[in-house]
């Protein structure tokens, strides 16, 4: 049965080459790997060759992006899945920027907070 | 029995691109994600819970280290190894990320040769990344080794700066560790599957009854990628910063 199954899928011709799974090409994985073996040797240059400041943060995250992006578009495949499925995944992980926003907030407040109460502890 | 089983692709010709696609995939009053097996739909929703989780850890790190008056302790120096008589900084932790990505890169090459139903191939390569993936975890045991019993490190506290260091690191190094450890023991059962040919003869699972399908290779690869994906946010913003 499984064999009948591979032959209709087979005859129902390419235009559903995507039906029976993710194929590509093995040189796409190939390449990808070779970039984020390039991308790490570079985020790890930026603390091998002590870059401080916004430029490190600039680096660190662009480098991060680039990693997450590509794992995420071509290993997991998401650049060939339908948008429905893309949305659904990627569009709630933009609520974790309201977070982010309220958890840099809360810790500012904090840090204030205690800076006012160790300076009275001393006085 | 029909084909037309809840785990078969939907077959209609053409599906709608772009926006006006979404809107038709949502609205067919049928599954919302055409052309993905549903074990796929569940696995990225999974993951994408599972991203909240480790998004969660990593903003409650940022808050307690910015909020902290202690000095953070030097995160490049902490995690330095002595090799060929040299300091170098953070090196154990670069050669655990160029590991774990190694093994992302093997199982994307298993997913292909899964659907190739290259059977040998599909085994050696599920079989590397499980042992990449184990390699990765015995270097974080030397790693929590090293920090608890030579520097004194520890959840409440430690002698080299702010205590949230030890709760923050413990925390969520072990948390991704721990994925890392399911997965490995995943990969070998799915290796195990693959090699016995359980997925050309659609034998049904241990546990359930579905049929084997070669799209598990890539479910067990989607959550592979994902433990990957995190510890490229973990290094960025727990050893790099």
């Amino acid at each position: 049965m499984a064999h009948a199954q591979g032959q209709q899928h087979a005859a129902q011709g390419q235009q559903h080459a995507h039906v029976e799974g993710q194929q590509h090409p093995i040189g796409i994985y190939l390449k990808i790997w070779g970039l984020l073996f390039v991308l790490s040797a570079m985020s790890y240059a930026v603390d091998y060759f002590h870059f401080q400041g916004y430029l490190r943060w600039f680096l660190i995250i662009v480098f991060m992006l680039l990693k997450a992006g590509l794992i995420v578009a071509v290993f997991m495949h998401m650049m060939w899945e339908r948008l429905a499925l893309m949305y659904a995944i990627l569009v709630p992980t933009l609520l974790l920027m309201v977070l982010l926003g309220i958890g840099a907030i809360e810790a500012d407040y904090t840090f204030f907070t205690r800076g006012i109460f160790f300076v009275k502890g001393l006085m | 029995m029909t084909p037309a089983t809840s785990t078969d692709t939907v077959q209609s010709p053409a599906l709608p691109e772009g926006v006006q696609g979404i809107v038709s995939d949502w609205s067919s009053d049928q599954r919302a994600f055409k052309n993905v097996p549903w074990g796929k739909a569940m696995m990225w929703i999974f993951l994408l819970s599972d991203t909240f989780i480790f998004s969660s850890f990593l903003i409650s790190y940022m808050t307690v280290r910015m909020s902290t008056t202690e000095p953070w302790p030097n995160v490049s120096e902490v995690f330095a190894l002595t090799l060929f008589g040299r300091k170098i900084p953070l090196i154990l932790i670069a050669i655990m990320t160029f590991v774990l990505i190694s093994s992302s890169g093997t199982m994307a090459m298993a997913v292909k040769f899964g659907y190739e139903k290259n059977r040998r191939m599909t085994f050696i390569l599920l079989l590397i990344t499980a042992a990449l993936g184990a390699t990765f975890v015995g270097m974080q045991a030397f790693e929590w080794t090293k920090l608890i019993v030579d520097e004194g490190i520890r959840p409440w506290g430690n002698p080299l700066g702010a205590a949230q260091f030890g709760a923050a690191f413990f925390m969520i190094t072990g948390f991704h560790g721990t994925h890392v450890s399911i997965g490995v023991i995943f990969l070998i059962i799915v290796a195990t599957k693959v090699i016995r040919g359980d997925l050309d003869n659609e034998r049904p699972g241990f546990l359930t009854g579905r049929k084997g399908k070669y799209e598990i290779v890539e479910i067990m690869g989607l959550y592979w990628h994902f433990v990957d994906l995190v510890w490229v946010f973990i290094f960025a913003v727990f050893y790099l910063w």
